[in-house]
């Protein structure tokens, strides 16, 4: 069965499943405990703390567990956003109107509470308008957060530029990058040099759900969202799921040591997928090729066609795909990602991601390629009668 | 050889699930649908994320795929704001009957049709019986559950294609289907209002998008008898809450949206000889105009003897005056011939 929704999430790699199982098991205690067993759990945390310091570029001080991405979003953008009024550092919140919800939802709380968010526009490839950025980019600037790379198209933000005009422009700032989608795909650690917040999710390149990481620069000042005994430096209340944290490091340190082979064949099967389909199906074409793109995104717009319908035929013939976001009933919602980036209400509604992830084989990618053509096709042989 | 392929509108009920596990053990290759047809996450109605939980839930137990489809803003533009608008005219809508009509039959079977699905199944109490080439349309078995009168826009086009497996069981015998599959929602309450509005604030949900119009209640002879806050909350045939002390029983007899006026009466200035309707839609045959059949002004409610001639429905005796908007479908015994709107 093609699975190309990686990007919702991937499937775990199989030594970080080894890895992670004697914290569910034998290993169970509680890191903050005393006596012995705590101990084990203890130094396992605070090796995977420091694997994943070292491949982030940072210091284990630095290194922040969570319940996921979304939480690690939530406590830079929410947090960093309370700390700095705390502090008196201004009251603007820049962020993008690309931003995964899990960014756009807290920030636009902050808007009821007294701070000003501005979402900044994005071009027709998705990428962030740095002019636009660099007007609205003041000294009353609290917080920065742009994310590394889209959920929805895989464009690549201009990270290092955003951080540049940041630092001549709005020295109190702090910047955030929502990295989640882009550690199998990119130098994570290079791409986010400069950056005083950092959010990973460990399910997104072959961990476990329900972990994450907020890399918190030294001197970066955060409130808490959850607090409780103190764990995490005080930035995360909770007893931290070991097995989540030893499952991460492994993930990421695997991740990374795999990327430069994995990516360039990714990226092979993604061209083609993409190529064989603009060629086969009239009217459909991928969308966000005009800007940087990750190796494992697919983003295609079948004109004429309702994505909802395509995908449940996908999925009859076996190709996971989706669409959108889903509500919590599970329907799909008009994206605002396709929206900002000029799209009508008719394109977004005929489009649909697919992505690739390591595990895709070529295989997989004939035989994609042979239902998406099937289904479009079964789709236009209907004649409208109403 | 394959199997034949069903899509089953599935809301989360009872009714709906057993069609599902019904559909699926007569042998088709069962998909199982929700419709999101109402926006936001509110935990009411009939398209609540508990109920769209339930349908997911009950498809899994029954192992055949289920999709959410979202029709919402399909839904806004055909159902909900014709109701508004039908109350800000002084007429009294159905909801149900146009949502039937535009999503569970429309939208829905032209998803069926680009699927390439031969059949589309619902929990309505209702039965479609094949009558050599043509399709009859039938009361549901269990008269109090009868929902043949919402599906009296189905033509010969759409019963060909429509299946509705729970037609011939009682409510009672639903349950008890649902009960033996282990069926969650086998217990489940029914749902009886109008699944966009909460129970009580019908008004409310019109004058929060129209605004309200006050305006004047006055009675047959045109003399005031007070004033209201907007037509919105008055029907044609009304008795309770009009609001007017008055030493017998009254009844809203006409809503006047143009000058804003309600006029109450008594139950007598109600009566007509006739319905004055639009838009018919046959099941079949349009009956001749001799022909005695039973018209039922309301979705279960009592049926008056009538003929048809043309946008008339002739009543043999007088009968109590149809709300404007409202359905009238046309039966003979159990079957459903057609039915129009009352004009």
């Amino acid at each position: 069965m093609p699975y190309l929704d990686h990007a919702a999430s991937s499937p775990m790699r199989a030594g970080a499943i080894v890895a992670l199982l004697p914290y569910l098991e034998d290993q169970f205690a509680n890191p903050s405990g005393g006596h012995a067993a705590s101990r084990k759990a203890k130094t396992a945390l605070e090796e995977a703390r420091e694997t994943v310091a070292q491949e982030m570029g940072a210091r284990p001080r630095e290194i922040v567990f969570t319940g996921g991405g979304t939480e690690a979003d939530n406590l830079a953008v929410r947090g960093g956003a309370l700390a700095a009024r705390a502090a008196g550092r201004g009251h603007r919140v820049i962020t993008t109107a690309v931003e995964h919800k899990a960014v756009l939802a807290p920030a636009r709380r902050l808007a009821h509470e007294g701070f000003e968010v501005v979402e900044v526009g994005v071009d027709h490839d998705g990428r962030l308008d740095l002019d636009a950025f660099t007007r609205v980019c003041n000294d009353d600037t609290a917080l920065v957060s742009v994310m590394l790379v889209n959920n929805e198209v895989g464009t690549v933000q201009p990270l290092a530029e955003v951080i540049e005009i940041t630092r001549r422009q709005a020295p109190h700032a702090v910047v955030h990058t929502d990295a989640v989608q882009a550690v199998p795909w990119l130098d994570t650690r290079a791409a986010t040099l400069g950056c005083d917040l950092v959010s990973i999710s460990a399910h997104k390149f072959g961990g476990p759900k329900g972990a994450g990481v907020l890399v918190v620069r030294e001197g970066v000042d955060l409130v808490p969202l959850i607090e409780g005994g103190g764990q995490e430096f005080g930035l995360r209340g909770g007893t931290v799921n070991v097995a989540g944290a030893v499952g991460t490091a492994t993930a990421l340190a695997e991740n990374n040591a795999r990327r430069e082979h994995d990516v360039p064949r990714v990226a092979a099967r993604r061209d083609r997928f993409v190529a064989a389909i603009t060629d086969r199906v009239p009217g459909s074409r991928g969308n966000g090729f005009g800007a940087p793109k990750i190796a494992g995104n697919a983003h295609m717009s079948f004109e004429g066609i309702n994505a909802e319908a395509l995908l449940v035929l996908l999925d009859r013939g076996g190709v996971y795909a989706t669409a959108g976001s889903a509500c919590s009933s599970g329907a799909i919602e008009s994206s605002h990602v396709l929206a900002a980036m000029g799209m009508s209400e008719a394109e977004a509604r005929s489009s649909v991601r697919f992505s690739l992830g390591h595990t895709t084989s070529d295989a997989d990618i004939d035989a994609s390629i042979d239902v998406v053509v099937a289904a479009v096709e079964q789709m236009r042989s209907v004649v409208k009668t109403r | 050889m394959s199997k034949p392929t069903a899509l089953v509108a599935m809301s989360g009920g009872v009714d709906s699930s057993v069609a599902a596990a019904t559909m699926r053990d007569a042998g088709y290759d069962v998909v199982g649908v929700t419709l999101k047809l109402w926006g936001g996450d509110q935990d009411s109605g009939c398209c609540s994320v508990s109920d769209v939980e339930d349908a997911r839930r009950v498809a899994a137990q029954l192992d055949i795929p289920h999709y959410v489809f979202n029709y919402t803003a399909e839904f806004d533009r055909d159902v909900v704001d014709p109701f508004v608008e039908a109350y800000g005219a002084g007429r009294t809508p159905n909801p149900c009957v146009e949502c039937n009509r535009h999503l569970k039959f429309g939208a829905l079977f032209e998803r069926a049709d680009e699927l390439g699905f031969e059949v589309v199944a619902t929990g309505h109490h209702a039965q479609v019986v094949a009558d050599g080439s043509r399709y009859r349309l039938m009361r549901g078995a269990d008269a109090a559950k009868d929902q043949s009168y919402v599906l009296y826009m189905l033509g010969q086009r759409e019963l060909a294609r429509t299946r509705l497996p729970i037609g011939h069981m009682t409510k009672a015998e639903v349950r008890a289907a649902a009960d033996r599959l282990g069926l969650r929602t086998a217990t489940k309450a029914e749902s009886m209002d109008v699944c966009f509005v909460k129970r009580g604030q019908r008004r409310e949900f019109v004058t929060d998008r129209l605004g309200a119009r006050p305006g004047k209640i006055v009675d047959v002879t045109g003399d005031e008898l007070g004033e209201h806050d907007g037509v919105a909350m008055f029907t044609v045939g009304q008795r309770r809450g009009v609001g007017v002390a008055a030493g017998e029983r009254r009844y809203v007899v006409d809503v006047d949206a143009a000058t804003a006026t309600v006029t109450l009466g008594r139950k007598s200035d109600l009566l007509r000889d006739e319905v004055r309707v639009h838009d018919w839609c046959w099941v079949d045959e349009v009956p001749s105009p001799d022909r005695v059949v039973w018209a039922q002004p309301r979705a279960h409610g009592e049926t008056f003897a009538a003929r048809v001639d043309g946008d008339r429905i002739l009543a043999l005796a007088p009968v109590a005056r149809v709300a404007p908007g409202q359905v009238v479908a046309v039966y003979d015994g159990d079957e459903l011939l057609g039915g129009a709107i009352a004009s």
